[in-house]
């Protein structure tokens, strides 16, 4: 897969101070989740690939094009809902989302047809005839939203898209960015601070700290492999189980009080352990998947000296 | 695709082209303007003066007409020249600074209050375009009220009076589509200014009247007190004023500052709200320290 975002040394200086320092790599996941804690440089990073602000050195390309010389070509290709509360005053939703809509170069009859498919779309179309200043934040939330998708960009930047929602409409948000993702047609960047919404909808993480990369990770890669980790508490003699398992080709630990932790190897299934354990006449009192969540992850990026896993 | 199919869809239609983009924001912008009441009205009321010259020059030119019903003078009831196109000029360009002080304060704040302007910038749209759009706002507007009738009141004289007379006097139509343009290119560019630093609209609407009457009043002040005419630098109604009288050849009664003086104040002046615009119409603003 092609890289949606390639850094190539991006650093970014504003206001006398150093904002990003010399990021690097290639990001290419379908969705891209974006992570840091506040000040960590995920807004700063978002708005330079929109070209907001120059790169103090180094550059970066957003779906093959420079942020230093194609940013009309990125805006084109890029839908973008901020965090801010922001719309135009006086206009209704869908006033509001044709007119981002002719901005983005549609003509005004498409504009408008497309702007009550895409407030259709993100749930607003019963409420579409009314003022977006009126709406609560919820709705100013959609409304962002359909304003970022009504062009049909080919990646859409989000930045903290569940801010101020209520479970329920988190839940909806969350539902609708699964379904652009799983749509094929476009590639998401999501920047958030709620680390269960970049789990839940995205591939590819990239945690930032104080400018800087310190964690990039394929989270399906992840989860892959984490399903080959298993821990299991026992209740009876071990001995044979564990040979029995090492001949399966797991490799096997020990962690004492009956507690054990196992590798499946190559082509092993859990009904096989179960198997084992039965023939050994050993209890299987607890089964579980190792889990090494986004949190820990994150906090392990956040903990280490220099930031770095 | 069909609104009931819900579905996402990317669009693969034909772009508008982007040259053309900036009209966006006068279109939208005229629709939301002439919802409001007072705004039509008083846009009505400045084609009043139009209308009663065109009448002027209709009977003007059909003396005959007019004297079974009054007494007509010798050389006909006014004279249709530079004085009256300064004259027009004037009234309609006084109408202009007040409609601009009720555009003109709408235009950027709401914007700037509502955080809409990173909406604009991540789409192929510029921050030139952006002030082009808004300018164009005010600057059609105005043009409907001042020269574009202004025109027509000439060439409805010119088929009353005939070719040569046309010929005669072409200069004084470019005369006033140049001093329009100029009042409407100065005017637009303070209100924008002010509209983008003041975020209040009728803070922003007072602002912009207290600057011409106050600029007025300081230029009187500094020439009272250090004996000097230097003081109409600062005015901006002198400066044009003393531009428009160099356009239709009509000397100063008094002389104050020269037109190249009076030119270079209005060049500085736009040139100083262009500065105040470009630093203010940015998607974000960064914070210093």
């Amino acid at each position: 897969m092609d890289p949606v975002i390639q850094l190539d040394n991006l650093s970014v200086r504003l206001g006398g101070r150093d904002i990003l320092r010399g990021l690097d790599g290639a990001l290419g996941g379908r969705t891209i989740g974006l992570l840091g804690p506040n000040g960590a440089g995920t807004s700063t990073l978002i708005n330079t690939l929109l070209g907001f602000h120059p790169p103090s050195a180094g550059s970066a390309r957003v779906l093959g094009h420079s942020i230093l010389t194609g940013k009309n070509d990125i805006r084109r290709l890029v839908g973008y809902m901020p965090e801010n509360d922001c719309f135009i005053g006086g206009m209704t939703a869908v006033e509001f989302v044709k007119f981002m809509a002719e901005l983005s170069g549609l003509p005004p009859q498409a504009a408008l047809e497309r702007a009550h498919e895409a407030l259709f779309y993100v749930g607003l179309g019963e409420s579409r005839y009314r003022q977006v200043g009126t709406y609560s934040l919820g709705m100013k939330q959609l409304a962002k939203l359909a304003q970022s998708i009504v062009h049909g960009p080919k990646l859409l930047i989000l930045d903290e898209p569940t801010n101020g929602l209520d479970p329920t409409a988190r839940q909806r948000m969350i539902k609708l960015v699964k379904e652009m993702r799983d749509s094929g047609e476009m590639r998401i960047l999501l920047c958030s601070h709620l680390l269960r919404d970049v789990e839940e909808t995205c591939e590819e993480v990239v945690i930032l700290k104080a400018g800087r990369i310190v964690h990039r990770s394929n989270l399906d890669e992840e989860r892959r492999l984490n399903k080959r980790f298993l821990e299991i508490e026992t209740h009876g003699e071990r001995n044979g189980f564990a040979e029995a398992a090492v001949g399966l080709g797991c490799e096997f630990e020990d962690l004492g009080a009956g507690r054990l932790r196992l590798t499946l190897g190559e082509g092993v299934l859990i009904p096989d352990i179960y198997r084992i354990a039965a023939e050994r006449n050993l209890q299987l009192r607890r089964l579980s998947h190792r889990r090494d969540t986004l949190e820990e992850i994150f906090m392990k990026a956040m903990e280490a000296p220099d930031g770095r896993l | 695709m069909a609104v009931y199919k819900r579905n996402y869809k990317s669009y693969d239609g034909a772009l508008t082209p982007a040259w053309s983009r900036f009209w966006i924001l006068p279109r939208h912008a005229w629709k939301g303007l002439f919802r409001q009441r007072f705004l039509t009205i008083f846009y009505v009321l400045c084609l009043f003066y139009p209308l009663g010259c065109l009448l002027a020059i209709y009977l003007n030119a059909n003396l005959g007409f007019l004297a079974q019903f009054i007494r007509v003078p010798d050389g006909g009831i006014l004279e249709i020249g530079p004085e009256f196109f300064l004259t027009y000029t004037r009234v309609q360009g006084t109408f202009a600074f007040l409609m601009t002080a009720f555009v003109g304060p709408g235009l950027v704040s709401p914007d700037l209050v509502n955080n809409a302007l990173p909406l604009y910038f991540c789409r192929p749209f510029t921050r030139v375009e952006y002030v082009l759009g808004k300018m164009a706002v005010i600057a059609v507007l105005l043009s409907t009220i001042t020269w574009i009738p202004g025109v027509a009141l000439f060439l409805v004289h010119s088929s009353l009076m005939g070719w040569t007379w046309m010929r005669d006097n072409w200069w004084l139509a470019n005369s006033m589509v140049l001093g329009s343009v100029l009042w409407i290119f100065a005017v637009s560019m303070l209100a924008l200014a002010i509209s983008a630093w003041v975020r209040w609209k009728i803070v922003a609407g007072a602002v912009l009247a207290l600057w011409f009457f106050l600029g007025a009043g300081l230029a009187q002040a500094i020439n009272s007190a250090i004996d000097t005419q230097k003081g109409y630098w600062l005015d901006l109604g002198h400066g044009i004023n003393r531009l428009w009288r160099d356009l239709f050849d009509i000397p100063e009664r008094v002389e104050t500052i020269t037109s190249e003086e009076a030119g270079a104040s209005i060049a500085i002046l736009c040139a100083l709200c262009l500065l105040l615009l470009w630093k203010k119409i940015r998607a974000y603003e960064v914070v210093k320290g």
